[in-house]
């Protein structure tokens, strides 16, 4: 598989905080990219040096076997970017701002008038962009990114300020994108997003790549317990403690919640004994690793 | 549409839409021409105002062929206390006083406002010649008969309207230009634009191009205005010279304005830089005054400006009637401004806010 992105020990200092540093990553054609960390991070730099924004201190990047810096006029019509702060031309409408964009890249207006229906903004299309609400903003700046097609296309927490309908029907568009064999990489603080979207993630901190894979592999060398709850008194403690493979227990007086390893063994326990009321089975998530990883504490 | 023309589209709708910068750039330049230009096209030379001490009878019978003459220019007020008059006179409030007794006239005056004081004068020495060659009943031997030419000295508004012009050129190209850019570069667009394949320098030439349309408007509108009877203005034969004048200023101005938005971090930054260029400019470039007036060391000085440049070019060419050529070193000097300021802002350029 030919590599659309490979990024080598990037380091970008500002001041004295290390924004990134030593960045080491590849992305393959037609993958779907997810770039995970806390406030902070180093998400943003990191994509922004990738896509030539910024120049990087240290380290060597290619995109689509082209280095992004110095500017790169053969490179920039491949590549689509939504940046984090959506920045537009003043006083135009939802449509002009498109078209106008669309235009820089050669599209005709008509289907810059497709790509709005796309993004459901189609009847905000008359609506100076100062006032569209803060997720239509985003959902039209997305628009821009995607308007010409791109091969590889850079979306920086695309969704941060979607309902969740746009965040579904944006899934939905992103997927039929990554589909045609379009690459995608994305940085978002939604776990959920992350595990349906991606077919690798790369969990930072610190400007450091902590741990990266498939979010199911992740999930998988976790090797945390899963949860199986019950409503309260289905089962007393005693009875409950003896099933076989529990590790842990806690009852509430709602639910009494079973921590196991062995989840196969405890439900078919419980079912032995008819107590499945209300069951409810939860495995570890991508935000477990994600929590495991990167702690607990605010970030600055 | 090519992206030049999708820009400089782009850009002039957003102009349209602000009201602020049409207020600016179209609206209040008229204003300023309509008063000021208003205050000066009704404005004719005062009545001098003379007290009369109690009668006057050279004043009183004065003989109807000369009385439309003297009240031109002569406004007679009749009181009686003398020392009042006397009073009024030396504080300047009447330009003299008269009185008679017998045969013998006597006009008190200040020598505050020497001019005034020798029209009335004049005048009324007219006045006491008449009524002596009414006395004697001899006509007079010598006479001196008046024959008008053609008045070809400057109407205030034949000045005024290149000055004012160039004041509202200058003040819409700087600001639009300066805070423009910073607008862009706080608000994140031009980092946005830097991803897109389109050069930079066709984003900047769509803006300059939308400026210059704009600076166009301004002139037409405003020389159309100063044209209209009620202000006067004459234009002379090469008038359209003006249009390659403005654009070449309207460059010198944009320029400018791009170097103080490449350096300023704020848009409060760009107004209050942009503000302490034009305003001394606007005065010193004698768009407010005429700087032929000034102090020799003053017009010096005004050189550095632009602006005084752009007058001087457009007086020549919208009213004193010169030839074409005559204005192409101020075109040259112009352009000059507008190439070494956008060497210098190049150089000042941030794409980046931090
Ligand atoms: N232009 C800048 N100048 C100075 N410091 C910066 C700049 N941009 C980012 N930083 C710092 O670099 C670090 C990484 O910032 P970055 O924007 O890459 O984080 P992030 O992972 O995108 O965070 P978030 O999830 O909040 O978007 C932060 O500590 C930030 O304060
Ligand atoms: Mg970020």
């Amino acid at each position: 598989m030919p590599k659309t992105i490979v990024a080598n020990d990037l380091r970008k200092r500002y001041g004295d905080v290390q924004a990134v540093d030593g960045v080491t990553l590849s992305v393959e054609e037609g993958e779907f990219f997810g770039i995970l960390g806390p406030n902070g991070a180093g998400k943003t730099t990191t994509l922004e040096i990738i896509e030539g924004l910024r120049q990087a201190d240290g380290g060597e990047v290619t995109v689509l076997g082209r280095s992004p810096w110095p500017r790169d006029p053969a490179l920039l019509p491949k590549i689509g970017v939504q940046l984090q702060a959506s920045s537009f031309f003043e006083r135009l409408t939802a449509r002009e701002q498109l078209r106008t964009f669309g235009s820089l890249y050669g599209v005709p207006d008509r289907k810059a008038d497709a790509m709005l229906e796309t993004v459901g903004l189609t009847e905000k299309a008359d609506t100076p962009v100062e006032k569209l609400s803060g997720g239509q903003a985003q959902r039209l700046s997305i628009a821009c990114a995607l308007v010409h097609e791109p091969e590889l296309v850079f979306l920086d927490e695309p969704t941060a300020a979607l309902d969740p309908q746009a965040r579904r029907n944006l899934w939905d568009v992103l997927r039929a994108i990554n589909t045609e064999g379009r690459t995608i990489v994305l940085t978002t603080h939604y776990m959920d997003e992350a595990e349906t979207l991606c077919d690798r993630v790369a969990i930072i901190d610190r400007g450091r790549i902590l741990r990266s894979g498939p979010p199911a592999a992740l999930v998988r060398d976790l090797d945390a317990a899963t949860r199986i709850s019950v409503a309260s008194g289905v089962l007393s403690e005693t009875e409950a403690r003896a099933l076989p493979g529990v590790d842990d227990l806690t009852d509430d007086g709602v639910s009494l919640v079973i921590a196991t390893r062995d989840p196969s063994s405890v439900v078919a326990a419980l079912a032995g004994r008819g107590a499945l009321d209300g069951v409810q089975i939860k495995g570890a998530t991508l935000e477990d690793v994600f929590l495991e990883l990167t702690g607990r504490e605010y970030r600055a | 549409m090519s992206s030049f023309q999708s820009l400089a589209r782009a850009m002039f709708l957003g102009f349209r839409r602000d009201r602020g910068a049409l207020f600016f750039t179209i609206a209040l330049p008229l204003l300023f021409l309509l008063i000021i230009g208003g205050i000066f096209a009704r404005q004719s030379t005062p009545k001098s105002k003379v007290l009369e001490i109690g009668a006057v009878p050279v004043v009183d019978q004065i003989p109807a062929e000369m009385r439309a003459g003297i009240d031109k220019s002569l406004k007679f007020t009749k009181v009686s206390d003398r020392d009042a008059a006397l009073e009024k006179v030396r504080k300047g409030d009447y330009a003299a006083a008269i009185e008679q007794s017998g045969d013998r006239v006597v006009l008190h005056y200040s020598a505050a406002d020497q001019v005034k004081t020798g029209t009335v004068q004049g005048q009324l020495d007219g006045l006491v010649q008449a009524a002596n060659q009414a006395a004697s009943g001899r006509p007079p031997k010598y006479r001196l008969e008046g024959q008008q030419v053609e008045d070809r000295s400057l109407k205030p508004i034949q000045y005024i309207t290149p000055g004012l012009l160039g004041w509202a050129l200058a003040s819409a190209g700087m600001f639009g230009a300066s805070t423009t850019l910073v607008t862009w570069r706080t608000k994140g667009l031009l980092r946005r634009l830097r991803l897109s394949p389109v050069p930079i320098r066709s984003v900047f030439a769509a803006r300059v191009a939308v400026s210059l349309g704009v600076a166009l408007v301004q002139t037409v509108l405003f020389i159309g205005v100063a044209t209209m009877p009620f202000f006067g203005l004459k234009l002379a034969h090469y008038w359209w010279m003006a249009i390659p004048m403005v654009l070449c200023g309207v460059l010198a101005f944009l320029a400018i304005g791009m170097l103080i938005g490449a350096w300023a971090k704020t848009q409060e930054a760009a107004q209050g830089v942009t503000q302490i260029v034009v305003l001394p400019m606007a005065f010193l470039g004698g768009s407010f005054f005429n700087i032929d007036d000034a102090p020799r060391w003053l017009r010096v000085i005004s050189e550095v400006f632009p602006l005084r440049h752009l007058n001087s070019g457009m007086l020549k060419v919208l009213v004193r009637g010169e030839g074409p050529a005559s204005v192409l070193p101020q075109m040259g000097i112009l352009l000059g401004f507008a190439l070494v300021a956008t060497l210098i802002a190049v150089r000042v350029f941030r794409w980046e806010q931090i």
